[in-house]
C-alpha cells in the first residue's frame, strides 16, 4: 500500500487490528534484528583478533622474561687465587677451577659426567672471566662459599623453552647434539633452571651473538625522555594553537588554509617526519644524533595536528551559552576561554593529547630515519639532562632492531618488549582516565 | 485568540534616557536585518521589544552590549548612546560596556560551578569585593534581588545546574545584577520557564526597574502587557511603532501592530 493509495480522495483506509502484524512492519522489525545479529558479528570477529593477539604476545613473548641459569658454588682459597693469577691464561686457570667444583657438585648429587670445557663453554660461555672479576672486584669473597649465577647460553635457554629440540637441532658453533646430555645431566640435579630475567627488564641491549643479555630498560628510559619531550611541547603549543584557532582567529581564507593544512598535517605518513627531522635537527641545527631529544622533536611534529584537531573538536563542543553567560557579565574573551570553556573542554583535550602520545609512543618510522636506533650495550644516561642528549634507542626501534637480528632467540625478546610497550601505553591510558575522571567531577 | 491584556498602570517614573539609538542599522553579511531604528530607551522603566520571529528584536538587543562583536559577519552602523556615550566608539572596550549592561538569556546558562562562584564571578572579575566578606555581602544581596535567596542559601556550594529551570534563570538574573549594571538586557527570558517560574521572573522584572533600566525581548503580549511600560513593536526588521504600552496595546497607531497584537500577524 501506497502513500498515493492511502491518501486518496474517498478511499477510506482499511482498518486492521493492532494484533496482526502487518507485512511492512515485519520486513521492518526483520531488517532491525539483521542489523542487530551483524553488530553483534562484528563485536565478537573484533574480540576474536584481540584474545588471539593477546594469547600470541603473551605465548611468544613470556620466555623473554625467563632465563636459565647454571647456579654454581665455589670456594676459592688465596692459594688458589695466586696460583691461577701465576699462569699465562689466567681465565682458563680459572674455568678449570669452576670445571672442577662443578665436577664435585654433580658428584654429590651421584652423577658421573665426563667434562669436555669446549662443551661448557659452548653451555654458559667463557665462564673464566666472569669468575676472575668477580674476586678481582671482591677481594674479601676469597676463601668464602660464594654462588654464581651464570646465564646459559640462548640455545640452552631455547632447549627448555621448546625453540630448540633434539629432532632439530643441527651441530653448530652454538650448540652441539651431545651438550644436551650434559644440559640434561645438569638440570637433573638442579644446577640449571629457570629464574627471571630481570636483565630484560632493566638491562640494555646486547650484541647480536649474545641474545641472553638483551634488555630493554635502556630504550624504556630513551622512549620515556622522548614522551616528556613531546608533552613538554606539544600540549602547550597544541593548546595555544587551537585556542587561537577556534576562539580568537578571525575566519579568512587565510585561516581556512591553516585548518585545511593541519587536517592534511594529521594524514601524512611518519616517515615524511622523520626525514624531516633529519634535514631540519641534525642536518641543519647540528643536534645530536640518535638523542631522545631529536626524537622528541620530530614525534612533536608528529602529534600536534592530532592534538590541535581533537582540542578544536572538544572547544567546539563546549555550548556557546557559556560563552554567551561568561561575556554578559563582563568577563574578557580570554577570561571567558580560560574560566569557562576550557576547563569544560579538559577531558576531551586530555583525550587527544594521550591519543596522541600514544600514537607517538609506538611510531618507529620517523625514529629509524634520525638514528634514535643507538645501541647502547650498558648502563644508563648519565643524570637527566643526558637523558636527553645521550644517544639511545626508543622501544619500537629497540624492538624492531630486535626482530631483524639473525638469531631467532631475538624473536622472543621482541615479542617481550611488546609486552613492556603494550603496559607502557595502559599506564598511560589509565592515568588519562584518571585524570578525565578528576576534571569531569570539578564544579 | 486575543484576550485583552491587563495593561500595567505604572506611570514611566523618569523621563531621563538611557539608551539612544539613532539610525542603527544592521547587516548579517548581505542581509540587512536592522534597518534605521531610532529608540530612546528610558531609565528606571521596563521597555519590551515585541514582534514575530526573525524581526531583529533580538539582534537589535544584541546592539546595545555588543554582543554582536562575537559574530565575525555582523555590522552594526549608526549611533547608540549610553548615557550619551557612543558605546560603538573606538576607546570603548565592550568588556567594561558589559559591565555596565548586563544579560540574562533565553535559556538559562549557568556556569557548571557553584551557585557561590556563579554569582561572585562577575564581581571577582571586575573587583567588586575587596574580601571574603564582602564577596559573601554581593552574593547574598545579589540573590536576594533574583529572589532566589531563600531557595538556595542553604546549598550555595551546590551545582548551579542542578537547579530546576525558573531557579536557573532567576539564578542567571541574580548573576546580572551582582556585577551592578545600569542596564539590563533580557532576551526571552521565561521562554523555558513554566508559568509559576515565569509568574516569579516577571515579579522580579518589575522590582528591578526601581534600580535598572531593563530592555526585555518577549514573544508573549501579555507578558509584555504586564511587566513593561514601553513598547517597541518590531516588523522584518523595522521599528514599527515605539510607545507607551498601554497605547500600543490598546490604540496603536500603525495597522501592522494593530494586526499583530490581534494575532492575524506574526
Amino acid at each position: 500500500m501506497t502513500d498515493a493509495t492511502l491518501n486518496a480522495p474517498g478511499a477510506k483506509p482499511k482498518k486492521t487490528s493492532l494484533k496482526t502484524i502487518t507485512e511492512r512492519t515485519k520486513r521492518r522489525n526483520a531488517s532491525e534484528r539483521r542489523f542487530k545479529a551483524y553488530g553483534i558479528g562484528a563485536i565478537l570477529i573484533g574480540i576474536f583478533f584481540l584474545v588471539v593477539l593477546a594469547v600470541s604476545i603473551v605465548n611468544n613473548g613470556a620466555p623473554a622474561f625467563t632465563r636459565t641459569v647454571l647456579d654454581i658454588e665455589l670456594t676459592l682459597t688465596q692459594d688458589q687465587v695466586d696460583e691461577a693469577e701465576g699462569e699465562l691464561f689466567k681465565t682458563k686457570a680459572y674455568e678449570q677451577l669452576f670445571i672442577a667444583s662443578l665436577q664435585g657438585q654433580l658428584e654429590e648429587s651421584g652423577l658421573e659426567v665426563t667434562f669436555d670445557p669446549a662443551a661448557l663453554e659452548r653451555i654458559v660461555g667463557k665462564t673464566g672471566s666472569t669468575i676472575r672479576e668477580h674476586f678481582k672486584a671482591n677481594p674479601g669473597d676469597i676463601g668464602q662459599p660464594v654462588t654464581f649465577e651464570l646465564a646459559a647460553s640462548s640455545r640452552v635457554d631455547g632447549y627448555f623453552n621448546g625453540r630448540v629440540n633434539r629432532e632439530t637441532l643441527q651441530d653448530s658453533r652454538f650448540l652441539q647434539l651431545s651438550d644436551l646430555d650434559l644440559v640434561d645431566a645438569l638440570a637433573d640435579s638442579g644446577i640449571i633452571h629457570g629464574s627471571i630475567n630481570w636483565n630484560f627488564i632493566q638491562g640494555a641491549d646486547s650484541g647480536v651473538d649474545n641474545p641472553g643479555g638483551a634488555g630493554i630498560g635502556a630504550s624504556v628510559v630513551g622512549s620515556f625522555f622522548m614522551m616528556l619531550v613531546v608533552l613538554a611541547l606539544s600540549l602547550p603549543i597544541g593548546i595555544a594553537a587551537s585556542i587561537y584557532l577556534e576562539e580568537f582567529a578571525p575566519q579568512n581564507r587565510f585561516t581556512d588554509l591553516i585548518e585545511v593544512n593541519i587536517s592534511n598535517l594529521a594524514a601524512v605518513p611518519s616517515i615524511v617526519f622523520g626525514i624531516l627531522g633529519l634535514a631540519v635537527f641534525i642536518q641543519f641545527m647540528h643536534l645530536p644524533q640518535s638523542a631522545p631529544v631529536v626524537g622528541g622533536l620530530v614525534l612533536t611534529l608528529m602529534t600536534l595536528p592530532t592534538i590541535i584537531i581533537s582540542t578544536r573538536a572538544s572547544l567546539k563542543a563546549v555550548p556557546p551559552s557559556i560563552r554567551d553567560a561568561a561575556l554578559g557579565v563582563g568577563a574578557s574573551k580570554m577570561q571567558a576561554v580560560f574560566h569557562h570553556v576550557l576547563p569544560l573542554a579538559m577531558p576531551g583535550i586530555l583525550t587527544g593529547t594521550i591519543i596522541g602520545l600514544a600514537q607517538a609512543l609506538g611510531e618507529t618510522a620517523p625514529l629509524l630515519l634520525i638514528g634514535m636506533v643507538g645501541f647502547v650495550a650498558r648502563g644508563y644516561p648519565d643524570g637527566f639532562v643526558a637523558g636527553f642528549t645521550e644517544p639511545n634507542s626508543a622501544m619500537p626501534a629497540q624492538i624492531y632492531t630486535w626482530a631483524a637480528r639473525a638469531d631467532v632467540s631475538f624473536y622472543e625478546k621482541a615479542w617481550g618488549g611488546i609486552i613492556i610497550l603494550l603496559a607502557f601505553l595502559l599506564t598511560m591510558n589509565i592515568i588519562a582516565i584518571i585524570l578525565r575522571r578528576r576534571f569531569e567531577r570539578r564544579w | 485568540m486575543y484576550d485583552s491584556p491587563r495593561v500595567a498602570e505604572n506611570k514611566v517614573a523618569t523621563q531621563d534616557i538611557k539608551i539612544a539609538a539613532n539610525n542603527v542599522q544592521v547587516y548579517y553579511g548581505d542581509t540587512h536585518a536592522i534597518k534605521d531604528v531610532n529608540v530612546d530607551i528610558e531609565d528606571k522603566t521596563v521597555t519590551a521589544f515585541i514582534g514575530p520571529s526573525g524581526c531583529g528584536k533580538s539582534t537589535f538587543l544584541r546592539c546595545l552590549n555588543r554582543m554582536n562583536d562575537t559574530i565575525d559577519i555582523c555590522r552594526v552602523e549608526g549611533d547608540i548612546l549610553l548615557e550619551g556615550e557612543d558605546i560603538y566608539d573606538k576607546s570603548v572596550d565592550p568588556v567594561q560596556l558589559r559591565a555596565k549592561v548586563g544579560m540574562v538569556f533565553q535559556k538559562p546558562n549557568p556556569f557548571p560551578k557553584s551557585i557561590y562562584d556563579n554569582i561572585a564571578y562577575g564581581p571577582r572579575i571586575h573587583g567588586l569585593a575587596r574580601n571574603k566578606a564582602d564577596l559573601d555581602e554581593i552574593v547574598e544581596k545579589s540573590l536576594r534581588r533574583g529572589a532566589i535567596w531563600d531557595e538556595v542559601k542553604d546549598r550555595l556550594h551546590a551545582p548551579g545546574t542542578g537547579l530546576s529551570g525558573g531557579q536557573q534563570q532567576r539564578l542567571c538574573i541574580a548573576r546580572a545584577v551582582a556585577t551592578e549594571p545600569e542596564v539590563l538586557l533580557m532576551d526571552e527570558p521565561c521562554s523555558a520557564l513554566d508559568p509559576i517560574a515565569t509568574a516569579q521572573v516577571e515579579e522580579l522584572i518589575d522590582e528591578l526597574r526601581s534600580n535598572y533600566s531593563v530592555v526585555i525581548v518577549t514573544h508573549s503580549m501579555q507578558q509584555a502587557a504586564r511587566v513593561s511600560q514601553k513598547t517597541a513593536f518590531f516588523h522584518l526588521g523595522n521599528l514599527v511603532e515605539y510607545d507607551e504600552t498601554s497605547k500600543i496595546f490598546t490604540n496603536p497607531e500603525d495597522p501592522r501592530t494593530e494586526s499583530y497584537i490581534t494575532g492575524r500577524i506574526g
